[in-house]
């Protein structure tokens, strides 16, 4: 898989010089991400045709928004339109193959953009430019024009999935805190926004403190720690109502941390009783609940395995916080971070290799991860407060909080690949923290 | 049965006062001076001018008793001047014994979010405990944490944390008329 890559990035160096179609020639487009992936794929995007009267705006919008998606990831680069020899004839016409790959575009997307009363229809075939071939069938997408960003997603998505063979994460979600004011009189609400920081919207006001949302798996809904009642408690809400309840609990002074289950259906979460901090489990429906911990130490901050066997969680049993994993229901747990500093907030990836986490140390934070059993542990971020990763729906990306110090100190999302490269801000208006990266949307 | 009813009436008591909103950040009035330790707690003052020279008020206890400990970092065992203030809070809440208070935890931001709500926890029920074990009746007393999520002081270094590692006992007269 390593090798392919390779061939393909040496291709893609090389054709910068000489006869580059000949030493491209067999090796198809296919990018195996790898943490050696430092050359970015060159792709094209010419501007999406337009195939009704008035849908130019849209189809050069679209056509931008895919661009920026691919380029965004940092495994791609784009080629820019001044660069072009030749333009795309009509949606789904033969393609000048030779013109293309005079200029190194190993990917070429085109796009056609059909606008009919307030419905758009978005199409978008993929081209391997060195084999002359399409990857892939064409697509076709339809909705709203309001839903315009969605479907330019979509069709990143599809492009990136096909060059890659992994899952892509731009149509996607991420619920988090919207901040705003002074550090001693941050104001905070719950908000969603799209993966890259468009179209928020606030889900709370901010007369109570709100803190740690999750998505639910299937990003229908959320839970977050509410001081509404005036202390901590868990909330339910319903994204597509903006309804809320307050979930029940087993007994305790405190509920907060919470964190669906795999299913959707249950909820575990963190009670402080007599100052001391346990983890539980309750079904949302019925609100049984069951004790999964019972230790003198701080246990919280835990994440299901995506097959919903075990959990992880922090603990600070052995001295300072570290990463444990114990079974869905209990039981003894085994520690699986040993590294310098303390370690916390650990999330298991949808590809269930690694447990991303927060790591203390020295007076700086990092964002790292490592393998389940504790092995190769990398620290991908550096700074002097990062923290609270979220994992993209495909397991590639991590978006955290990064918080500035001093007095004038503010919250802002980052984004940094699992390699640790193409660390990036997420453009949010106001601070923002504790992001919670949703599912791919249907 | 006796016993049952004075306890659910101190329990409503408690709920009242936790309709005064412990989280004096977020509430309707917005930020107030209480952490600098000078304002006044609304309308939850007993009979009486209320004032900070009045021994019974809540700005005599804020002011003059001391209304907070302070720790060090991850930590919640208190240190002698905590407990010599915890002694005093202690006597002021056995003689005006109208009075509940809910104990506030605190946490500096040198910590992950979820840990320091946990670790303020922790710092509220050592001031609780402490207070009980010197004669406050433990029904009078509720904690709550805010981990990281109000810091009194907004610098980053150890001058400023060391301020905001704190518990603070917050009064309020537990009368439900």
């Amino acid at each position: 898989m390593k090798n392919r890559f390779m061939i393909a990035a040496l291709a893609a160096v090389l054709a910068l010089g000489t006869s580059a179609p000949v030493l491209a020639q067999g090796s198809p487009l296919r990018l195996t991400i790898t943490d050696g992936v430092i050359e970015p794929l060159p792709f094209a995007v010419p501007t999406f045709t337009a195939e009704t009267a008035g849908a130019e705006q849209l189809a050069s919008d679209i056509s931008r928004l895919v661009a920026q998606d691919l380029s965004g990831t940092g495994l791609f680069r784009e080629i820019p339109s001044s660069a072009y020899i030749s333009q795309m004839g009509a949606f789904g016409s033969p393609v000048a193959y030779p013109d293309w790959r005079a200029i190194n575009a190993q990917a070429l997307i085109g796009g056609a953009v059909a606008v009919n009363g307030d419905q758009l229809t978005v199409k978008f075939r993929l081209y391997d430019v060195f084999t002359g071939a399409e990857l892939g069938e064409g697509l076709q997408f339809a909705g709203t024009t309001g839903g315009w960003r969605r479907m330019a997603h979509k069709v990143a998505d599809a492009a990136y999935s096909r060059i890659t063979g992994e899952g892509g994460y731009f149509d996607s979600r991420v619920v988090y805190v919207a901040e705003q004011g002074p550090k001693d009189n941050r104001q905070k609400r719950l908000a969603i926004m799209d993966f890259d920081g468009a179209n928020t919207q606030f889900l709370t006001d901010s007369s109570a403190i709100v803190l740690a949302p999750r998505f639910s798996p299937s990003g229908d809904r959320v839970l977050y720690t509410s001081y509404e009642s005036g202390f901590p408690r868990i909330n339910l809400l319903d994204v597509g109502s903006v309804t809320k309840r307050q979930v029940a609990t087993a007994e305790g002074e405190m509920a907060f941390s919470p964190r669906f289950s795999k299913d959707g259906s249950r909820v575990v979460y963190s009670i402080a009783n007599g100052g001391n901090t346990d983890l539980y489990m309750s079904d949302l429906n019925s609100g049984a609940s069951t004790r999964l911990t019972n230790a003198p130490s701080i246990e919280t901050a835990p994440s299901f395995s995506p097959d919903g066997s075990q959990i992880v969680f922090e603990s600070d049993r052995s001295g300072g916080s570290q990463i444990y994993i114990m079974s869905a229901g209990g039981g003894e747990p085994r520690r699986v971070s040993f590294g310098e500093g303390r370690y916390g907030t650990p999330v298991w990836s949808p590809r269930g290799d690694l447990i991303a986490f927060t790591n203390q140390n020295g007076g700086q934070f990092h964002i790292g991860v490592m393998r389940t059993d504790g092995s190769e542990e990398r620290l991908l971020t550096t700074s002097f407060l990062d923290e609270g990763p979220t994992w993209s729906p495909n397991g590639r990306v991590l978006m955290f909080t990064r918080e500035t110090q001093g007095a004038g100190g503010t919250s802002a999302l980052y984004s940094v690949d699992i390699s640790g490269r193409n660390l990036k801000e997420i453009p949010v208006q106001g601070g923002a923290s504790d992001p919670s990266w949703g599912p791919l949307q249907p | 049965m006796k016993m049952t009813t004075k306890a659910m009436l101190v329990l409503l008591a408690l709920s009242t006062a936790a309709c005064t909103r412990p989280d004096r950040f977020g509430g309707a009035n917005g930020a107030d001076g209480m952490a600098n330790g000078g304002a006044p707690l609304g309308n939850t003052m007993p009979a009486g001018n209320g004032g900070a020279s009045d021994p019974r008020s809540a700005a005599y206890f804020q002011q003059t008793v001391g209304d907070r400990v302070l720790f060090v970092v991850d930590s919640s065992s208190l240190t002698p001047q905590g407990q010599a203030t915890l002694d005093a809070q202690a006597n002021w809440l056995q003689t005006n014994s109208d009075y509940l208070a809910i104990i506030e935890g605190h946490a500096d931001e040198q910590g992950t979010r979820e840990y320091n709500l946990a670790l303020g926890a922790r710092r509220a029920n050592a001031v609780r405990e402490y207070l009980a074990s010197k004669g406050v009746a433990a029904t009078r007393l509720r904690t709550i944490s805010y981990g990281k999520e109000r810091p009194i002081e907004v610098c980053s270094n150890e001058e400023c944390y060391a301020k905001n590692r704190r518990a603070v006992t917050v009064i309020s007269v537990g009368s439900l008329s």
